[in-house]
């Protein structure tokens, strides 16, 4: 028995929640939309030479994208050969090494460094980490590595190194928290036919879980590689905001992110604020892309669903 | 009989435990560093004028965040309200309707936007709801009446406005800031920071219907600069939905399917065993992800540069620029005062706070589901 009544509610509640998910969809096209068109005065005037130069003169209306794009480049690889050592470290311990009453607030820990806003971050960054860095490591560093044009040259606290560090210690728990999830994703059979065969916990780890986990894993580093490029406040707090890129870590620059935040309150003419624009949308373009690798990997890898972190 | 290389490979085994051991408590030591510092260095400056003075100005002393607080939250009523119906209607699309492919390609556009970078964001938002709403005073010069102070520009809908130009109207464009000297063919934008919005209404001629329109919407916002907390609230709204759908989809997800049969054995129809039924079941567990993303959207700076802007006094109208708690914290930190400077650290603690207490509280109420989680 129909009753007409009802099967009109679910039609109508069905074709609501289906709108509503379509909105996903819209926000994207929203996104690609608002960058493209306020991007048009800038693209038509420099072309694709926008993205080579690294002119960056407001007084004549000048604008090239290079030095932030190796900026950002720079910044994220710095936090990457950080950040994934310690990260995949304290995932295998998380769910291999740690005795069990340790797991969950080690992880509660972890989840809480990443609910951290960004702006308190920097804050912390600008008035303890870069002095710190400053007096401390930036001197050992020179003295030891010197010899590299990296470490050339003295600094006065704010520089790419600097920016490299906070956006690290930023990433750390996303890559920790989606390895720990690969990681516990590794079939227990894996593991115990290794320790069948007579390996050590840790040979145990580095043959049946580690190389089960390769693709998974690198997919969480793509991950923190797609936080890392979009990263904005933290940054724009402790890189010093120069629209420059040098060879010398300890020396100022910008990201892509840093310097639209920075240079928005100063941006005077229209080709001005379309130019933050074309930056936005060099930003979004690289940052979905790598996006899409991460997700791909993770949600490729051969294991049960991966929840796919923020 | 034990292997030749036995003694070797304990203590790689031991060294490797020493080692993945140091590296988490280094993950662990910024968290309680920066909480530390924190604490220290804002923990004094927190007295009762700080919740109830406007901020100090450069140089002076004392002072409060009071604006920036009540700032922060607006816009933590105007978000969820922006994203909570859109996430959660979708979430439940995706759990309880759709085809596989349909859904996975959702579901992969949601992660997809979940990472875009919450300053792209604000751009997107800043073109969608300032420039719009500025968008009549952006244009080529059309002609220069110096006389009468006027300007008629041609903006790039192709409408043409005539404005009055008095000594409190800047024009902005790179190098011709006087009427004098403005060429025609020149592009400009005209700023209206002083003048109230009924004012500039009525100096606009407009020529076509999109000229009235656009004056109805000056009149409506009373103010040019186009900054208002409701794109504050908006940006922080569209960052919110991707986060809810998936968070508010797993949920349902983990409702029994027999809860769903039994409802449709008994003849209940399949909206109301969604939304009496399974949606009530999962009500803790959607209630708690939304509060997650709240907390997550409230540390937010970057898009607010863009959309609410920042302002010195108290929130007047939802049309209008207001400031926010990231963003006062951020300007004071990075100006040259030391009094703003303690002013940002009590701003940071109290925002850390609020983002820890959600974020603990929630996984207070929801630990019997994490027991098993490890």
């Amino acid at each position: 028995m129909k009753r007409g009544g009802s099967h009109f509610g679910d039609r109508i509640f069905k074709w609501l929640t289906l709108l509503m998910a379509l909105a996903i969809f819209a926000l994207i096209a929203l996104i690609g939309y608002e960058l493209a068109a306020n991007s048009q005065p800038s693209i038509h005037k420099f072309g694709w030479h926008f993205l080579v130069s690294s002119d960056w003169d407001p007084t004549n209306d000048i604008y090239g994208a290079l030095p932030f794009i190796l900026g950002t480049l720079v910044s994220s690889f710095i936090a990457l050969l950080i950040a994934v050592p310690i990260s995949v470290a304290t995932a295998v311990y998380l769910t291999e090494l740690a005795p069990l009453w340790l797991r969950q607030p080690l992880i509660m820990f972890i989840e809480l460094l990443a609910a951290i806003p960004s702006v308190i971050l920097g804050l912390w960054g600008i008035f303890v980490m870069v002095p710190w860095l400053h007096a401390h490591v930036f001197p050992f560093l020179r003295s030891t590595l010197g010899f590299l044009p990296f470490f050339r040259g003295s600094d006065y606290g704010p520089c790419m190194l600097a920016a490299g560090i906070i956006l690290s210690i930023m990433i750390v728990p996303i890559i920790t928290s989606v390895s720990r999830e690969i990681l516990r994703s590794v079939p227990g059979l894996q593991r115990e036919a290794a320790y069948a065969l007579g390996a050590t916990h840790w040979e145990v780890t580095r043959i049946a879980v580690l190389s089960y986990a390769k693709k998974g894993i690198f997919g969480a580093v793509i991950l923190g590689l797609g936080r890392a490029l979009g990263e904005t406040m933290a940054v724009t707090m402790v890189i010093g905001n120069l629209p420059q890129f040098v060879p010398s870590l300890f020396q100022p620059g910008s990201t892509l992110a840093s310097w639209i935040a920075n240079q928005f309150t100063e941006a005077t003419s229209d080709l001005f604020y379309s130019s933050l624009f074309e930056l936005g949308l060099v930003l979004l373009g690289v940052t979905v892309v790598v996006n899409i690798i991460a997700q791909l990997l993770l949600k490729t890898f051969a294991g049960p669903g991966v929840k796919p972190q923020h | 009989m034990t292997a030749p290389n036995h003694q070797w490979r304990q203590s790689k085994d031991l060294l490797m435990r020493a080692v993945t051991l140091a590296c988490a408590i280094l993950v662990v030591m910024p968290l309680v560093l920066v909480f530390y510092h924190i604490v220290k260095e804002g923990f004094t400056s927190i007295n009762w004028a700080f919740f109830t003075q406007l901020p100090p100005g450069p140089g002076e002393n004392g002072g409060g965040m009071a604006n920036a607080i009540v700032g922060t939250l607006i816009l933590m009523v105007l978000a969820p309200l922006v994203g909570v119906p859109v996430g959660v209607l979708g979430g439940v699309f995706l759990s309880e309707y759709g085809g596989s492919r349909l859904n996975w390609c959702i579901r992969f556009a949601a992660d997809v936007l979940n990472g875009v970078p919450s300053i792209v964001w604000g751009l997107v938002v800043y073109g969608l709801m300032v420039l719009a709403v500025v968008a009549p005073f952006r244009g080529i010069v059309k002609s220069v009446d110096v006389a009468n102070h006027q300007v008629t520009v041609q903006n790039r809908a192709g409408v043409t406005n005539t404005f009055e130009v008095d000594a409190k109207t800047r024009l902005g464009v790179g190098e011709a800031r006087q009427l004098r000297n403005l060429k025609t063919g020149t592009e400009v934008m005209v700023w209206y920071h002083d003048i109230q919005g009924t004012h500039i209404a009525n100096r606009i001629s407009p020529t076509s219907l999109w000229g009235l329109f656009t004056a109805a919407i000056i009149r409506l916002h009373n103010s040019v600069s186009g900054f208002s907390a409701l794109a504050g609230g908006v940006v922080l709204g569209f960052m919110m939905i991707p986060l809810i759908m998936r968070t508010t989809e797993e949920v349902l997800q983990l409702v029994p399917g027999g809860y769903r049969e039994a409802s449709l054995a008994l003849g209940i129809s399949k909206w109301r065993t969604i939304v009496q039924i399974v949606v009530r079941t999962a009500l803790k567990g959607i209630v708690t992800g939304a509060l997650l993303a709240l907390a997550r959207v409230a540390g937010e700076t970057a898009p607010l540069i863009f959309t609410v802007f920042g302002m010195s006094g108290w929130p007047h109208r939802l049309t209008e620029p207001m400031e926010a708690l990231p963003l006062q914290i951020y300007i004071f930190a990075i100006g040259s005062y030391p009094n703003w400077w303690r002013q940002a650290w009590a701003g940071a603690l109290i925002l850390l706070l609020m983002v820890l207490f959600v974020n603990i509280g929630v996984r207070f109420l929801t630990r019997d589901r994490f027991k098993n989680k490890i």
